[in-house]
């Protein structure tokens, strides 16, 4: 018999003391801060504190940062050297990793993820974005067959409020380096990163209108994709603003890529290492709250080691610590907003409606704030809403198959095609699976893992293009040989 | 002069391997230049068109498991057979498009050269395309490009052959299986077209041609939900942004192409990123 141990941890929390939050800020254009009309709020959600004023861009603020970035990319940017553009990204870089404290405290305290992730994962890797795609600028001429050496010009881009430093990342840093300029809208509860990135490009002496931060809603993004003055549209959110977008642009020249949703299996095979894949269970579908567009949200269990599988799993998601984000301890923080938390609720109650089982892991979640508890749903078959539809937050569906055919075909099953997991001990077993999957990235014995070197995107509804690597850069050159 | 009556052919459709007529019962009437009756190919309908998605999406996983070398020789194959029925071509060509002998010759020979340049691609797309990413961790990380699935392609009004094979050859040289929608106009080349793919080991349901209307069969291809790309560089500029938008439904990847480039082939496969770590 196991004995059961419990750890007990003290608080750790990280002091909030490095960030300054100013009570109101205005735009980012045309290398300055211009004041807005109207405001937000935008709030802690793990305190529902609100933390400042967000504000909300109107047609003349688009108006003002298109033409500021298209005055930047004809009078400065589109003139200068590779090699000159790319000193700006590295300087970037450099200022990211200088103040990369500063800028993990304001991301937990805007998005609600845990510390330890905005400290180890996001800000970090936003910096090593601007890193390897500095060193691309002076170097389009090798990015690849069919892709040209020119940008497109002002590239518009609209970025999700589940890794809002990072996403700002994947799409500026490509799009600098292949000399284009940017408009940016960050995702309207998480925008403080993108408006102390503002202060990087400041002190980057980045040319004025290079970068333009217009912060708002839905609205202003659509003033952004149907704005005449902008070439290249790159979006992150869900499938379905995604193809509103496709449709806007579809009568016009521009050119777009989309990050969409995506609803991964994560395939445990009976010769997996079954502890190593618990870990990988975890990470895929609770790291960052499950609001991960990869996340491994369809556990594809073979059938001999189900029983096994769950029962430590469930045990494993006992210890998940679920708390207070800015504690250095915890595992899962606060969901986003209240509109996602609602939007979680509402489609794990079809899955009890629909007739799966719901089992949630012991845990008192915080009386103020937004909180959904770690939760699997096991009974679940390939016609519930809880496998086809994206729910963005820590609820798990479990399948079951038996021949590592129906594996594939329950994985392939979905019109998504983001990401896959498999998990096995068989090389050959992997190769021929990680062929099989419809998906643009397939973890095999790990998951969640990014890197700017690694081409990230989806096949089918899961979007249009790549990001990361010479793939991605390719997004933000004009093709040879398309019209 | 012989007083033998010709034997003529009936232009069919080609849809999984055979050469059915259009359920429709539609045709229409091809003249040529002088205004001289020709044929009456098909008007292929929309059951027709979905009827040869079911059949190219039934083909796709076999073609996409044949080897590079395979699919290669394969499309090395129906320049062989092209080759060898030049004079029908060229025939074929002048009959209904009025133009001389030597412009005709010349549109079959870049014909059967195209095709061997296409199929020389097939073993070469990862070289071009993927990539070992030196990802900053202990992992083995590679981006591969694979097939995209089912595609549809409007080849354009001329030239007739030649703009087929282009509609045709860089869709299925990285596995994908195609539709296409032939010349309107002159669209025997690419019956008879068919006919070489029938003797050139591609297996059933990997080409699949139509004959018809573009405006009628573009918007069904747009917004057919199983199909995952779409070249419509064949199609008038004019009727691209409603295509679009009929293929947003599926977020269908859709292209339209100025030249034979190796983009134009890179264009309709997907990139897969692999990871794995790396360890004891």
């Amino acid at each position: 018999m196991e004995t059961q141990v419990s750890f007990e941890y003290a608080p750790a929390p990280e002091s909030r003391s490095v960030v300054s939050i100013k009570p109101k800020y205005g735009h980012f254009i045309g290398g300055k801060f211009v004041a807005g009309s109207k405001h937000f709020p935008t709030i802690n959600p793990a305190t529902e504190e609100v933390l400042s004023q967000i504000a909300l861009a109107g047609k003349a603020d688009v108006d003002a940062a298109v033409k500021a970035a298209r005055k930047a990319y004809t009078t400065t940017w589109s003139k200068m050297s590779g090699k000159e553009r790319g000193k700006y990204l590295f300087r970037i870089a450099r200022i990211m990793q200088e103040r990369a404290r500063e800028f993990a405290v304001l991301e937990t305290l805007d998005n609600g993820k845990p510390i330890r992730e905005s400290r180890d994962v996001d800000v970090p890797l936003a910096a090593a974005h601007f890193f390897y795609h500095a060193g691309w600028a002076d170097k389009l001429e090798f990015a690849g067959l069919g892709t040209s050496t020119k940008p497109h010009g002002v590239a518009g881009q609209i970025i999700p409020w589940n890794f809002p430093l990072l996403m700002l990342a994947w799409k500026v840093a490509p799009a600098l380096a292949a000399g284009n300029t940017v408009v940016l809208k960050p995702a309207e509860s998480t925008s403080l990163t993108a408006l102390l990135f503002a202060e990087v490009c400041q002190q980057a002496e980045l040319p004025a209108g290079v970068v333009n931060i217009v912060t708002g809603d839905g609205s202003t993004g659509a003033l952004i994709v149907n704005h005449p003055g902008i070439d290249k549209i790159a979006f992150t959110g869900s499938t379905e603003v995604g193809k509103i977008i496709a449709r806007a642009v579809a009568p016009t020249q521009k050119s777009v890529t989309l990050e969409l949703g995506g609803k991964a299996a994560n395939i445990i095979f009976e010769d997996a290492a079954i502890d190593e894949a618990i870990e990988g269970i975890v990470n895929g579908i609770f790291f960052n709250q499950g609001h991960v567009c990869c996340a491994g949200s369809r556990l594809i269990l073979q059938e001999s080691v189900a029983d096994e599988v769950l029962e430590k799993l469930k045990k494993r998601m006992a210890q998940i610590r679920v708390g207070d984000p800015m504690d250095k301890n915890t595992d899962l923080g606060a969901i986003n907003s209240k509109e996602q938390l609602l939007k979680i609720r509402e489609l794990s109650a079809t899955g009890d409606s629909e007739g799966a089982e719901r089992w949630s892991a012991p845990c008192d979640l915080p009386k103020k704030g937004f909180w959904f508890p770690p939760t699997i749903f096991t009974g679940v078959t390939q016609s519930h809403r809880i496998a086809r539809e994206e729910i963005f937050g820590p609820v798990l569906s479990v399948l079951t198959f038996r021949t590592p055919q129906e594996a594939i075909d329950k994985a392939n099953n979905t019109p998504f095609g983001l990401s896959a997991g498999i998990w096995s001990e068989k090389g050959s077993r992997i190769l021929w699976a990680s062929q099989q999957l419809r998906a643009g990235v397939i973890w095999a014995n790990t998951f969640n893992k990014f890197d700017p070197t690694s081409p990230f995107g989806g096949y089918k509804e899961s979007g249009w293009g790549r990001e990361g690597g010479r793939h991605g850069l390719s997004a933000y050159l004009k093709g040879v040989g398309h019209e | 002069m012989s007083n033998r009556i010709d034997v003529k052919k009936t232009y069919k459709l080609f849809i999984n391997g055979a050469f059915p007529r259009t359920e429709s019962g539609r045709t229409y009437e091809i003249k040529n230049a002088k205004g001289t009756f020709i044929a009456n190919p098909c008007l292929a309908s929309r059951k027709d068109l979905k009827d040869a998605v079911v059949a190219a999406r039934a083909a796709q996983s076999g073609w996409n498991k044949a080897s590079a070398y395979n699919k290669g020789q394969i499309l090395y194959r129906i320049a062989e057979m092209l080759e060898g029925r030049r004079a029908q071509f060229v025939d074929e060509i002048i009959t209904v498009t009025g133009v001389t002998k030597v412009k005709a010759e010349k549109e079959v020979t870049d014909s059967v050269d195209r095709l061997v340049w296409y199929a020389g691609w097939s073993d070469k797309l990862s070289s071009l395309s993927g990539a070992l990413n030196p990802v900053a961790g202990p992992y083995y990380n590679f981006t591969v490009p694979e097939s995209m699935g089912v595609i549809a392609a409007i080849a354009p009004e001329s030239p007739s052959l030649l703009g087929l094979i282009d509609a045709i050859a860089p869709i299925i040289v990285g596995g994908n299986t195609v539709i296409v929608l032939a010349s309107t106009k002159a669209p025997l080349s690419a019956m008879s077209f068919a006919e070489v793919i029938a003797t050139s080991d591609v297996p059933a349901g990997v080409i699949n041609i139509l004959t018809g209307k573009k405006d009628e069969i573009a918007p069904w291809m747009a917004s057919h939900m199983d199909i995952d790309g779409f070249d419509i560089s064949g199609l008038a500029a004019k009727s691209h942004g409603a295509v679009r938008i009929a293929g947003a439904e599926n977020l269908k990847r859709i292209y339209s192409f100025k030249s034979a480039d190796p983009g134009r082939i890179l264009a309709f496969l997907e990139n897969k990123t692999v990871w794995h770590p790396i360890g004891l």
